[in-house]
């Protein structure tokens, strides 16, 4: 194992990279995965830190998360679905109906 | 150093699959992108002793998720043509996010090593041992500390599947194939 | 000595193995893949009563070589409009997902890629079902309406039946209370009976199951040249659909695999515990050994030289084979007689005569796979989803339940094991009945209701 150093650089790039795909694009669909790949990197550090410390608690947290994402994604895209039957398109800027 | 090559691995293609994910206009090289990262991720798993996890996430993430993904986006073709206009201001926002969080979070990294006795890089991570046999130690704690979240996760997931058949239901009635 | 020169030379000298395993895994099993192609044409020709390729080698034995001669010559064509990157990559997901589940399988106790991972069961399922992401990807990258509808056909079918055979490997994990694959062959040693006994309803369901998420007939309709051209695989021409093809049958070495793992004792002889069944550890040299026999009688009987020559060969190899794996007895007589020197008994038995019963199980179960191709009709794509969600997945809880209810009369109650297992059994096979029973009933009532609408002169 490397020091905890590496693995939390690589857990906030992932989270950086994640925080910009859902700050600047469209495609909702592509929204939903940056926002997987946040909570991937999230996990990232659990499994880390319940390395360092011998606890299993971060690794149940990080099945938690996996699970929970899961569910999340699998809402998400029920959501996208009936939009895109409604309005045909799934463009973040397209869905403005509460718009004032 | 067979760990570190291993790390500096996983971790590359890690963050270059990300990176090629949201920068690609079509949605479904972003999911293969993803699908990348997730494998590099399950890799990351499997160098810290995380051998379930390593698994789960493989059958979990890749194999159930991003399948569900390729299928909707398979459901929603759009013309590539589409993404021709792009918002300006928002890259200059998350430019500003990127380096906010970037800088401060690495500040606080390099800063807490000079703190005396109290820096994040321990050298000396807890034996591998504790941590194994990984997935027997892993069920006893999510069948007898974390029972309950372990139960509330099973409903929460039930409440997912009826909401998603719920949403994506047809109205008229009629069944895919 | 250079530092890093000495760094790559302890790595392979650590590691030589396992990547000489890998190679030989990716070598040998589109070989493996190719020569079951040639048995499926050869069953399907004899239970047709026919013969079979027959010309290309002797007795056709040279078919998957010219087969994959062909294949690798032909044009490579790629559809106008396909994304050539998602195009290209999919038949390669299918494949390394496969090769991948082939490394942490056990052949033997000494047999394993992958020294013994924890979650060994877990990782050759999990991997192994990355293949669909091939299937899917291949379906969308071709641009052609019967490879969308193929490929979405067939994910459905694939993702409902793994359910159903996840529930049915977890009925007999309850049963080995560990995941890595060594620890199961070692419980069912232990309890002196392959799973298979213990529990038959999961092995049934995983059977189902397995033919299904291999594409295999009966449930091959995503793949049926009369319904969909040839599904997800339609655009695909030359070396890529090869690709296809191979990664297909080597699912179902895959499959098979894990269910001889789990199921019918992994390496272990019939009645592994049974002590005064230790004969049957000389039988497998012994048989082929008579097939040598056997080869050597036909030498005699063939019009050509070639084919002399080639049936002489053959039994040589069976000879070797059997020498092979009856070394350990052959040196433990010469060590009698004061010939040879002391051999460590216990290394070559367990180990290669393991991973020939292994691979003979492997076979079987591929046979029951070819000859349920043979002999059923295909299934409609409505039926095999009922089949699948209505039936086969309450019947796999059922039987999780009805497994660990087992195991709980067995530790809390005191009942024996196999008593506690009979019972259990039948009841979870009075429930099977009962989900059939509710099927024939929905289905009776559907087609008198059609029956009562319809009027077959009208128009």
């Amino acid at each position: 194992m490397m020091s905890p150093a590496h693995y939390l650089f690589l857990s906030l790039a992932l989270f950086i990279i994640g925080c910009i795909g859902v700050i600047t694009r469209r495609n909702v669909i592509i929204v939903l995965m940056s926002i997987e790949l946040i909570l991937n990197a999230v996990n990232i550090n659990l499994v880390l830190f319940s390395r360092i410390f011998g606890d299993a608690a971060g690794q149940v947290f990080a099945l938690f998360i996996i699970a929970d994402a899961a569910a999340e994604a699998a809402i998400g895209l029920g959501i996208i679905i009936a939009f895109f039957r409604n309005r045909e398109t799934v463009m973040a800027d397209e869905m403005d109906l509460l718009k004032w | 150093m067979l760990d570190s090559i291993l790390f500096y691995f996983f971790a590359g293609v890690a963050v270059l699959s990300a990176a090629l994910m949201v920068t690609r206009r079509n949605a479904i090289h972003s999911a293969v992108f993803l699908i990348t990262t997730l494998l590099a991720t399950a890799g990351i798993f499997l160098q810290l002793r995380a051998e379930f996890l390593f698994i789960a996430q493989i059958i979990l993430y890749v194999g159930g998720i991003m399948v569900l993904f390729i299928f909707v986006m398979m459901l929603v073709r759009l013309d590539v043509a589409l993404h021709h206009i792009r918002f300006r201001l928002q890259r200059f926002v998350a430019l500003i996010v990127a380096l906010t969080l970037g800088g401060y979070i690495s500040v606080i990294l390099f800063w807490a090593r000079k703190l005396p006795g109290q820096g994040l890089f321990i050298q000396g991570a807890a034996p591998a041992e504790r941590l194994s046999p990984n997935s027997e130690q892993l069920a006893k704690s999510l069948f007898s500390s974390y029972l309950l979240p372990f139960e509330i996760a099973s409903v929460l997931l039930l409440v997912a599947m009826v909401g998603a058949v719920v949403m994506a239901k047809n109205k008229k009635g009629a069944n895919e194939p | 000595m250079n530092p890093t020169l000495h760094a790559i030379l302890i790595f392979l000298q650590t590691w030589w193995v396992e990547l000489v395993s890998g190679v030989v895994i990716v070598a040998v099993v589109p070989l493996v893949a190719g020569y079951l192609v040639l048995m499926e044409r050869k069953l399907m020709a004899d239970m047709q009563a026919r013969l079979g390729p027959m010309r290309v080698g002797p007795h056709g034995l040279l078919q998957p070589i010219a087969d994959a001669f062909k294949l690798l010559i032909k044009e490579d064509i790629i559809p106008a409009d396909a994304d050539k990157l998602i195009f290209w990559l999919a038949p390669v997901i299918s494949m390394v997902a496969a090769l991948t589940a082939m490394g942490a399988i056990a052949f033997g106790p000494a047999f394993q890629v992958a020294r013994d991972i924890n979650v060994g069961i877990l990782f050759v399922v999990g991997v192994s079902s990355l293949g669909f992401l091939g299937i899917i990807l291949g379906g969308w990258a071709s641009n052609s309406h019967y490879s969308i509808i193929g490929a979405i056909r067939s994910t459905a079918q694939l993702v409902s039946y793994e359910t159903a055979g996840g529930l049915a490997i977890v009925s007999a994990l309850l049963l080995s209370g560990t995941l890595s694959i060594r620890g199961i062959v070692d419980a069912q040693q232990k309890s002196g009976a392959w799973f298979i006994f213990l529990a038959p309803v999961a092995f049934f369901t995983y059977l189902v199951a397995s033919i299904a998420e291999t594409n295999r007939a009966p449930f091959d309709l995503p793949e049926a040249e009369s319904e969909l051209v040839a599904g997800y695989m339609t655009e695909y021409s030359g070396f890529r659909w090869a690709l296809y093809f191979l990664g297909e049958y080597a699912n179902m070495i895959v499959v098979g695999s894990v269910a001889t793992t789990l199921f019918l004792g992994g390496w272990l002889r019939p009645f592994p515990n049974v002590h005064w069944l230790n004969w049957i550890e000389y039988l497998p040299a012994f048989f082929i050994a008579i097939v040598g026999v056997y080869c050597i009688y036909r030498a005699g009987k063939q019009p050509v030289a070639i084919q002399v020559a080639f049936m002489w060969a053959v039994a040589l190899a069976c000879f070797a084979i059997a020498a092979v794996l009856a070394a350990p007895w052959i040196l433990h007589v010469l060590h009698k007689f004061g010939v040879a020197a002391p051999l460590n008994l216990d290394f070559t038995v367990p180990g290669l005569n393991g991973a020939f019963w292994f691979l003979l199980k492997v076979s079987v179960y591929i046979y029951v796979f070819m000859w349920l191709r043979f002999t059923l009709p295909r299934y409609r794509f409505d039926q095999l989803m009922h089949l699948g969600w209505y039936i086969l997945i309450p019947l796999a809880i059922v039987n999780v339940l009805a497994v660990g209810v087992a195991l709980l009369l067995e530790s809390a109650l005191g009942w024996n094991r196999w008593l506690a297992m009979v019972v259990t059994t039948i009841i979870t096979m009075a429930f099977a009945l009962f989900l059939v029973h509710l099927h024939d009933k929905r289905t009776a009532a559907a087609s008198s209701a059609a029956a009562v609408t319809t009027d077959s002169y009208a128009g």
